[in-house]
Order: structure tokens, then sequence, then C-alpha cells
């Protein structure tokens, strides 16, 4: 057989494994990693009413006798630092350089439900749910420890002082350190009242600390779920209903498949089948070779077999209407009416993939005790706590949730109705009485993965004499992520189907956002800046294309509208500096290119963001060369990580932009893997250039926030140099030459 | 068959077309070679064959008896290895961490076959993608190494 050996540049295509010749085999699994367990966990429902969230310092904090502490975060880590940021704020308080800190995450419990009550980590809302708790908390382990120093070394507590992991008791020149009073320290209750350290003597929040996980990262060290496994363990392999709702009828070759090399069962599951075997690609190889037939179950709510992206996109265009308001002010049919012109324009967006790195795995379980183990990516441990208790029929506190490291989520990870492995992980064990350890190939993750949702927008601008806009009526069709999952009233708008149209700050006399909700029949989802992410293209391009018809430049046009907006009036002035000045083009660059800039903002999670883009076009293919984006998250725990999160969400928008559309046709998604839905590669990363402003507002997000106005600001510099509006993503689509 | 892994011979007995990947996953247990995509499209399952840069997901592990195939766990064992690592740690580079074993051991075949590659030839060996698009920190960290100025 050919070695197949890719250089560096290119490689071939889509290139299906070969088949698989039938030969023995020995006992797999020799060498590998076997976990060992050792998580405290108690009955969360009967502790809870009794804890306050976030105080008690045993729940979060164990300092070692070698002085390391580890925390336990009650948000999980998937690229965005969320664990360094947690050592930085409780390191501050605690006296802990947070180098020291080992961070994982928490397992489902009444202590860990920082976000508004319950626990998720998602919204970019961990630090800023959290970073005055976790302050309180750091500050009260501190006092404790000065405490236990003071009854050990016989002295009064205000005697003593601290330095990174060390009592000091200034007089006597003694020091203990933490680990050697961590356990007396335990002992002593938890102070409300621990002073907390002045801004000014910030050592670590605010500063650019290193990420705590980055030598593990760079080393193949990190361990997420997919890599995990336990003794005496089974790998599992599915195959989907290529249609969601179809059930399996009849497998028509599944003895052959029984005799494939390792494999130990074959099963039937709600809309897959399953294989288990003695390694994943022994078990992959042979579900694949399932032959399935599928059938669709009488009375059964399924993805309709008509289902196509195009036919849908045309029912949200065709809906008439102006919904259900979401945000009004003054009379805008009365400011239309009276407009010296109307603008009008429709905008379109597509289903996303999220795409992540890392395929879904579940690891599951069931242990002689009558509990079950579940290692798993998610983003709230409690709500799969539930879900998965329910699967196995076990209450909740029999259920351990383990939450490793993220291969990137972006949102995939929340608990999505046939969008999670876990259910069909618990299952299998179950039947087999072993563990399961099951992995979706990318294939089946394309085929199953919660899809940002597909939308449209129309405006309608009333321009006055002078050429500005004095009415604007948008209306948003489609449905909201918030509303499928958390539930939906029909007279009520979901907030995440209209923000980024609405909650904007600019300043038109006649407005109103309305909403016509349209069932989305994808499975959709939580993806990175939620409605955000296609809404704020929607405005700040048709905000352009308003401009350009009152005769209006349109950062001209921006900082009038928000002239009384001081905040906005910052941010979109140091975004201009960042870039050098401001220049809509098109223009000659050195290179002989023939270049534009776009200019937008959001105002996502909390903060504001501004983002300005170059770009040029080769061959009908856009260039971004430079991005420059400037955010005011209020203020911030780690310059080094803002940075990170903007380049992050400015390639994460830049691709979305310029290539992703994930395709139905009857009923099925066209893409089953990169090849046919292409990310952003290397060679298509533009120069980011980031600006912090820490205008002292309430403390915003940062995971998300840079997202929203890239694929505007791009989008508006492609329209000015193809001398056209493009009103649809991604540009890969657009015909552009 | 017997296989050179990181200079240790390793026994396995396996169907000969398995790819390399689910051999050094499954067989071996040696998990820091990442499964992403399976075709090839994303890097994360990257190790070095003679030095070569070489896709596992889709290399069926016949072809590489008698090969020296080297995996992020030793990457740390070579010296040019090494100056990468420290790069990556230097510039922060990677964000979820799930594609950046490939990408240090892509860095680490260009640099050790070519001690001072120019932009382009970086350009053109780092094309493993990054969902979390940490190639602006990537590609710092390979012209460090390579004493390049951007």
């Amino acid at each position: 057989m050919m070695m197949r050996r890719f250089a560096p540049k290119g490689g071939p295509g889509p290139d299906q494994p070969a088949k698989l010749s039938r030969r023995g085999f020995l006992g797999a699994g020799a060498g590998a990693l076997v976990l060992s367990v050792a998580l405290p966990m108690g009955n969360t429902r009967a502790q809870a009413g009794k804890i306050v969230p976030g105080t008690r310092v045993s729940a979060f904090l164990e300092i070692r006798p070698d002085n390391k502490v580890l925390f336990r975060s009650p948000f999980i880590e998937g690229g965005q630092g969320i664990f360094t940021a947690m050592a930085q704020i409780v390191g501050e308080e605690l006296d802990v350089d947070p180098a020291q800190f080992i961070v994982e995450c928490a397992p489902p419990g009444p202590d860990y439900l920082l976000t508004m009550g319950a626990r998720f980590t998602g919204g970019s809302m961990s630090v800023r749910m959290s970073y005055d708790t976790l302050r309180r908390l750091g500050a009260a382990a501190r006092l404790m420890l000065i405490q236990a120093a003071a009854q050990r070394l016989g002295v009064p507590a205000a005697s003593l002082s601290t330095k990174p992991g060390q009592v000091i008791h200034a007089s006597s020149g003694r020091t203990l350190d933490y680990g050697a009073i961590a356990a007396a320290a335990a002992k002593l209750p938890v102070p409300s009242d621990a002073p907390l350290r002045s801004n000014a003597d910030f050592r670590w929040i605010g500063k650019p600390i290193a990420r705590l996980d980055v030598l593990e990262k760079s080393t193949g060290q990190a361990r997420y779920s997919i890599d995990l496994s336990v003794k005496g363990m089974l790998h599992a392999a599915v195959q989907h209903a290529p249609r969601l709702g179809l059930e399996p009828a009849s497998l028509t070759n599944e003895a052959d498949v029984r005799a494939m090399p390792g494999v130990h069962s074959v099963h039937r599951l709600p809309g897959a089948v399953a294989v288990l075997a003695n390694s994943w690609w022994r078990a992959r190889r042979a579900v694949e070779t399932l032959a399935v037939t599928w059938a669709e179950p009488a009375g059964a709510v399924v993805m309709p077999a008509d289902f196509s992206s195009q036919a849908h996109r045309s029912k949200l265009t065709s809906m008439v209407g102006d919904g259900v308001a979401f945000e009004t002010e003054g009379d805008v049919a009365a400011g239309l009416r009276g407009a010296a012109r109307v603008v009008e324009a429709t905008y379109e967006a597509p289903h996303l993939a999220h795409g992540q790195l890392e395929p879904p795995s579940a690891l599951a379980r069931f242990n002689k005790d009558g509990t079950l183990d579940l290692w798993l990516p998610n983003q709230a441990p409690e709500m799969f706590q539930t879900a998965a208790a329910k699967v196995a029929g076990l209450a909740p506190e029999k259920v351990f949730i383990h939450s490793p490291m993220l291969g990137g989520f972006f949102g995939r990870h929340f608990l999505y109705a046939s969008a999670n492995p876990f259910p069909q992980a618990i299952l299998l064990s179950k039947a087999v009485g072993r563990p399961v350890k099951l992995i979706w190939s990318r294939e089946e993750e394309f085929l199953r993965d919660a899809l940002r949702p597909t939308g449209i927008a129309r405006f309608r601008a009333g321009l006055d004499d002078a050429g500005l806009p004095v009415a604007l009526s948008a209306v948003a069709v489609g449905e909201g992520a918030i509303g499928r999952w958390y539930g939906r009233q029909p007279d009520k708008v979901d907030s995440s189907a209209v923000e980024g149209i609405a909650g904007k700050p600019y300043a038109i006399s006649h407005r109103r956002i309305g909403q016509i909700h349209v069932d989305d029949p994808a499975v959709i989802g939580f993806w990175r800046s939620v409605g955000h992410s296609m809404n704020d293209f929607f405005y700040e391009t048709f905000f352009d294309e308003m401009a350009d018809a009152g005769g209006q430049d349109p950062l001209a046009l921006r900082r009038r509208l928000l002239a009384r907006s001081p905040r906005h009036l910052t941010l979109l002035d140091a975004v201009v500096d960042l870039s050098g000045g401001w220049r809509r083009g098109p223009f000659k660059a050195a290179d002989g290119s023939r270049r534009a800039r776009g200019v937008a903002m959001a105002s996502p999670f909390g903060s504001e963001a501004a983002a300005i883009a170059e770009v040029s076009l080769r061959s009908g293919e856009v260039v971004v060369h430079d991005i420059w984006v400037a955010i005011d998250p209020g203020r911030i725990v780690n310059p080094a990580i803002v940075e990170a999160q903007i380049n992050s969400a400015v390639a994460l928008g830049l691709s979305t932009t310029l290539l992703e559309e994930v395709v139905y046709a009857n009923g099925e998604p066209q893409a089953r893997n990169f090849d046919g839905y292409p990310i952003l590669p290397p060679d298509r990363m533009p120069r980011v250039h980031v600006r912090i402003i820490e205008s002292g507002a309430a403390m915003g997000g940062i995971g998300e926030p840079g997202l929203p106005a890239v694929p505007p600001a791009v989008t508006n510099a492609v329209s000015v140099l193809a001398g056209r509006r493009i009103r649809s993503l991604p540009l890969s689509k657009a015909g552009l030459t | 068959m017997e296989l050179i892994i990181n200079g240790h011979r390793k026994q396995v007995e396996i169907e000969p077309d398995t790819p390399l990947l689910w051999v050094l996953r499954d067989e071996l247990g040696m998990t820091g070679t990442k499964y992403g995509c399976g075709l090839a499209q994303c890097g994360a399952c990257t190790v070095l064959v003679d030095g070569q840069v070489t896709r596992s997901c889709v290399t069926p592990v016949e072809a590489v008896v008698g090969a020296a195939v080297t995996t992020i766990e030793a990457v740390s064992d070579d010296p040019v290895g090494r100056r990468v690592v420290e790069a990556w740690v230097k510039h922060q580079v990677p964000q979820c961490g799930y594609c950046q074993s490939g990408q240090v051991m892509t860095a680490t075949a260009l640099l050790k076959q070519s001690e001072k590659p120019s932009e382009e030839e970086i350009a053109a060996a780092m094309v493993n993608l990054c969902r979390c698009g940490t190639y602006n920190a990537i590609a710092a960290a390979v012209r460090d190494v390579a004493g390049v100025k951007s």
C-alpha cells in the first residue's frame, strides 16, 4: 500500500479510509492513560439552600503542603483563558502568585452557581459575574491563613501580614508557608469581612500574566475528553440517521459487521446505530459498514424531507408585516412618512457550524455503588447532570460529572437535545455493563451540530433633506437560540433574535425594531456572540447603505449620530487613531493593490467594540490585510488574554464573512467535513491590531464581543471596492470579480 | 508489526491499513496527537515520519514500518523542537490548544529542514487549521525561532 505523506503545502483532497482487511488482533488499550478519580462530590440538592454560592472557601481552594493552590473553577476552560483569570483574581486577594495555581473545573454543586443563580460558561459572563465574589473569597481565605498563623505563633493576628505564599510576623522575622498552615486554616470559620486589596496595589489583576496551560498545550500533555480512558472500557462509534428524526428499521449485514475485527456488539439507539469495539477505529469502520434502512416513525416530529436552506430563506424573505415590536422610540411610521427619501434593503445570513476542532465525545462508567461517572465536554455541569440522570434512570446526585478542558467550544457544548453524545454513551454502557467511550467522527458531528440560526432582516430608513437618517424600521425574521432552549413566549420577542439590531447607540429619532418568528427547522444553538454574530452585520452594513444614500461618509455619520454618547465616540476615535486615520477609499496601496476600508461598531455582552478593516480583491477573492479593533469592556483582568481573544474573535468573524455556510438539501446537511465546509485557513488571516479602553464602566464580556463588528467592517469595505452593496454572507458567494 | 516511535521499538498487532493516528492513540495510549477531521484537512494529527510532516489520520500504519515516527510526546527531546516549544510559550500561542500538537510538529519539521526559512517558506509550511485563530501568534513564534523579522 502506498504511504500518504503530506507535503507541507496543500495535500490531496478528501480521502476515505481504505477497506480494512480482517486480521486478528491483540487486546487493545495497552498503555492507555487510566484515570484515577478523586473528586469530591456532595449531594448538591440536599446542600442547596444552605449555601451561598461563592463563599465556602473549602469548596474552591485547596492549598497543598508544597504551597501549590488547587482552585476549583465554576467555569470551564476552552481557550478563553478563564482558568488564568480565576487564578489572577483569587491569587491577588489570597496573596499567591497565579503561577502557583492549578485550576480545574469544579464538579456540580451549589457553591458554583455564580451565573445569575445558575451555572454555565457562556455569554461572555464568567469574569464579570464572579469578579467581586471571587475577590472576597480569596481575601477570606487569606484572613483564615493569618488567623491560623496567629494561633501557631501565639501572636495577635493584627501583628501579621502576608507576602506571596507566606504569612509574615514582621517584628520577629518569622514566616510560615501557606502550605504549612492550610490544614489548620481550613478548620476556621470563613470570615465575611475580610478587607480587599486596593486597585492601586494590584500585582496581577490587570497585568498580562502568562496563561497557566500554555506549556502543556504546546507539548501534547493537555487532556481533553477525547483523550481519556478508564479500565475495561469499550470504544463506541455511531452512524446517525442522515435526516434527524428517522429511526433505524433494519440492519441488513449485522452478522458480517459483528464478525469484523475487534467488534464487541452492534446496537440500535434512538436515531442512530452504534458499534462497540476494542478500539475506536475498529468501531468506526464497523459502524460505517452497517447497511441501515431508516424509517420515519408515524407521528414523530422530524426534520422535513424537503427542508432546504434555499427554500427556508425564501420563506423568511416572503414573510410580511412588521412583527412583534421589541424596541421603539418616537413614531417610526410618521418618521418614514415625513422623510425626504426612504432607503430599503433586506439582508441575510446562513446557518453556521461550530467547527471546534475536538470532535464531541463522552465517557460513561456505571460503578458498583450505583453511581455513574461521566466525562464529557460541557459548558454547564449541573444541567448535564440532570439530563444524564434522566437518561441513566438515576437520581442526579448519583451522577458525577467531570468536565475536562474543551478543545474549542464557541457555544457547542451546551445541552442541546440530539446534539450531545452523552445519552448514547450512557445507553451503551448500561447495555453492556462496561465503561464506554463514544467519539463522534467529524462526519457525525457535522450531521448533529446545533447550528447558528439562519435569519434575514428587512430595513427601511427615512432620510431628511440633508441626507441624515430620521427614522429606522427593522424587522428580523427567524428564530433565536434562547427561545429554542429556554422557552419562547409567542407574544414576546426572543432577545437573541434581535440583539445587534436592537440596542444600537445611534441617535435616530424614530425607531422600531420588530421580529417575526419563523421556526427554524434545523437544530439551532448558541454560537460565539449568538444573535450579534449576524445582526450587527445586518445593521452595520445597512448603516453604510443609509450613509451612501444620504451622501454621508459612514464614519462621519456614525460620529454625528453618537455625538451625545461619549463612550462610543471615544471608542470610535480610538479605532480610527489605531488605524492611522480614516480613509474609506478606494485607494491605491504601496503594493499597487486597490483597497478600501470599512468601519463597524457593536455593543455585545456588556462591552463596546469598534472595528476597521482594510481589504482588496484579488481574482474575485477578498483579501483582508488588516483589522483594527478597539474594545471597551469597562475594566479588565488580563490585557494579553483580551488581545488573544480579540484575535480569535476576528478570525472566527472573518471566517464566517468569507467562507462559512451550512447548506441543507432534502433535510440533510450537505457538508460533512471541513472539505465541504471550509474554515479560515492561516493564509487568509489578517494582521490584527487591538486597543483596549478601560473606561471604568461596568465590567463587560471578552470572549465574544470582538466578533460582531468584523463581518460588517469587512463587508462595508468590500462593497466600496465592488461598487455595489453586498447583503448576504458568506462573501465567497457574492460573485466578486 | 514493529514500529519505531520516538526512538522506541513498539510491537502492535493490528490491521495494516489502520491509520497511524489510531495506533498511537488507542493501541499505544499516546493521546498528544489529535483527531480533528480524519481527512487530512486540519493537521491536528501531524507527526513526523523520517522527519517529514505526515498527517497520521490518513497514513496506514503499515506504511511507517521501519521508519522513525516522532510524535509531540518527544518534541522536547529534540533541540529544535525544544526551541519551538519555548517560542510557543513565549508568544502564548495556544488557546484551546487542541490543534497545537500538530502546529508544533509542523513548525519543528520546517525548522529542522530549514534553519532560516523565508516568510514564504513559513507560510507554505504552516497550513494547519486553528479554529481559535491563533495564526498570528503561530507565525510570530515560528519567525522568532527562525530569526526572521516581520
